[in-house]
């Protein structure tokens, strides 16, 4: 056995922690301040947050945000899983250039994606008369959320054995079928955790929005951003306290059942034990 | 239809949506308005020199205090129990679940002149500091920002070295430095490479954190690009120029990087 941490690493473990968490604190403590100051306490209030819930900049923001949110991880999902499915079945002289091509996104600054969908954009505006937005908008977050959903689901192919095709079609599924009862629920798994990053990603996401979405839709992120160049509303402040607070929740939920779950498996493999 | 067709509508959607953007920046990077051929562009990109070092500089700096922060974190992490090593990697991750500007905004209350910190520092009688609207501030708002993403990968490949090497090392009496220095520091480099990369990236490439933390006094490649794209000096042909060749020093950079860690793949299991 390793020998476990002593007090020192604990220590240093817990200061790490607290750097990461000290201007979340903030951020939290001050959506309760009573005057819009951002570092200077002057009593308890819950004015931000009454006034959040009238403040329709943020919450039409909010919405944008978890609609193209919503949109682009489900559609980049459901390419993602058809064109990770293609992918494993095309031979490898072509898989590796069209992986390579696939991954540009992941491995290209933001900026850089961001400003080069922007070109496109404005190009392709120009020659069929359309206007950056809502739609541009969605198709550069579907684009940069498809690989990360091939990356998730091709792991889960690999260990698919193909055995389990071949049976299926020797008796008498046709590919689709195969594909819609074996290989779907068995990469299911990745399909979940792909869903589940790319709308992480898209909620998160401003620098490619920023050169996406031209004047008229603004996402929370870019709205947050246009804030700074003034003074951030403390409205902004409650928003996101909120939206943590229940991130955090779910995940201590979640966390909760597991290890209950775990804990539960445990006794049963003791009493089984006991029993032999 | 056959599987292998399933390709055929996302190589027509890569080549619409990720190729041609970045055959417009070649494009851009070499015309001039009128659309004609010109290497001005590139020309224009001497007087930004110092941009251009600033933004390796400071992105190199911050990659490097991630590293030094974040390895020993990884390190002890993963000699703890397994139920508190998931806690933590669960509280190191869950900041990125507030926005990452407004984590970036909440230091500014933090770093300011009247800010919390000097404020905290006046209290114990501590002389306060200028940290805000200096490079100090960016550095600090690059660390960490980016600290997560150093610290994971890292961990997640000293989770998969083989602890029956470590036992051989120590029963053929190496002392536990020498277990660390010999065995798992050189079978982590992997790990330090892939969260080298996620961290210069988008350090090198900033420009809210600049724009929140450096006040305009500190200006980087990201600053650059945006000006030419969305702000006052609107000229997408220099902002082009700028972000191809970031583009192609990153490359040389990420490509050296892989060479000197034998070829390694992404050990991120994101």
């Amino acid at each position: 056995m390793t020998k476990k941490p002593g007090f020192f690493g604990r220590f240093y473990i817990a200061f790490i922690l607290f750097f990461l968490y000290a201007p979340i604190f903030v951020l939290i403590v001050f959506s309760f301040n009573s005057t819009r100051s951002r570092s200077v306490w002057s009593g308890f209030s819950l004015d931000w947050y009454r006034q959040l819930f009238s403040n329709s900049a943020i919450l039409d923001a909010f919405y944008t945000t978890i609609a193209i949110a919503l949109l682009s991880a489900i559609i980049a999902t459901a390419a993602g899983t058809f064109a990770a499915v293609g992918f494993h079945h095309t031979r490898r002289k072509f898989r590796t250039p069209l992986m390579q091509v696939n991954n540009i996104p992941m491995m290209n600054a933001d900026i850089v994606t961001g400003v080069s969908l922007c070109l496109l954009f404005v190009a392709l505006g120009s020659a069929l008369r359309f206007r950056l937005g809502f739609g541009t908008l969605l198709i550069a977050h579907i684009t940069f959320n498809i690989p990360y959903v091939i990356l998730c689901i091709m792991p889960k192919l690999r260990q698919l054995d193909r055995n389990l095709v071949d049976a299926a079609c020797d008796l008498g599924c046709t590919w689709m079928q195969a594909f819609r009862k074996v290989i779907l629920p068995e990469i299911r798994p990745g399909i979940i955790n792909g869903l589940i990053i790319a709308f992480t990603l898209s909620i998160d996401d401003f620098v490619i929005s920023y050169f996406t979405a031209g004047g008229n839709v603004m996402t929370l992120p870019m709205q947050i951003f246009a804030m700074t160049r003034r003074r951030v509303s403390p409205e902004i402040n409650a928003l996101s306290s909120i939206l943590f607070m229940s991130v955090l929740t779910l995940l201590i939920i979640l966390n909760v059942r597991e290890i209950k779950h775990e804990d539960k498996m445990k006794k049963r493999a003791d009493n089984l034990k006991e029993v032999n | 239809m056959k599987p292998k067709h399933f390709t055929i509508p996302y190589i027509g959607w890569m080549a619409v949506f990720v190729v041609t953007p970045i055959i417009l920046i070649f494009v851009y990077a070499f015309t001039t308005a009128a659309g004609e051929f010109t290497l001005a562009n590139f020309a224009r990109i001497a007087a930004f020199r110092s941009v251009f070092v600033n933004s390796f500089r400071l992105a190199l700096i911050a990659t490097l205090i991630c590293i030094v922060i974040g390895y020993p974190v990884a390190y002890i992490l993963s000699r703890e129990v397994m139920r508190v090593q998931r806690l933590i990697i669960m509280l190191v991750m869950l900041p990125l679940w507030m926005n990452f500007l407004l984590r970036t905004y909440a230091w500014m209350s933090i770093l300011e002149n009247t800010g919390l910190l000097n404020r905290f520092l006046a209290f114990v009688g501590l002389p306060t500091l200028r940290i805000i609207n200096t490079q100090v501030a960016v550095v600090i708002g690059m660390v960490y920002n980016f600290l997560p993403f150093m610290i994971l990968p890292i961990y997640s490949v000293i989770m998969k070295i083989d602890k029956s090497l470590l036992e051989s090392a120590r029963d053929l009496g190496a002392p536990p430095l020498a277990v660390f220095s010999k065995v798992v520091f050189p079978l982590s480099l992997p790990g330090v490479l892939s969260g080298m990369t996620m961290v210069f990236v988008p350090a090198v490439s900033t420009f809210v954190i600049t724009q929140l933390l450096g006040g305009g006094m500190v200006i980087l490649l990201g600053d650059l690009i945006e000006m030419q794209f969305l702000g006052a000096a609107f000229n997408p042909h220099v902002g082009s120029a700028v972000a191809l060749v970031m583009m192609f020093i990153v490359i040389v950079f990420m490509y050296v990087m892989n060479k000197f860690g034998g070829g390694e793949e992404r050990a991120v299991g994101l």
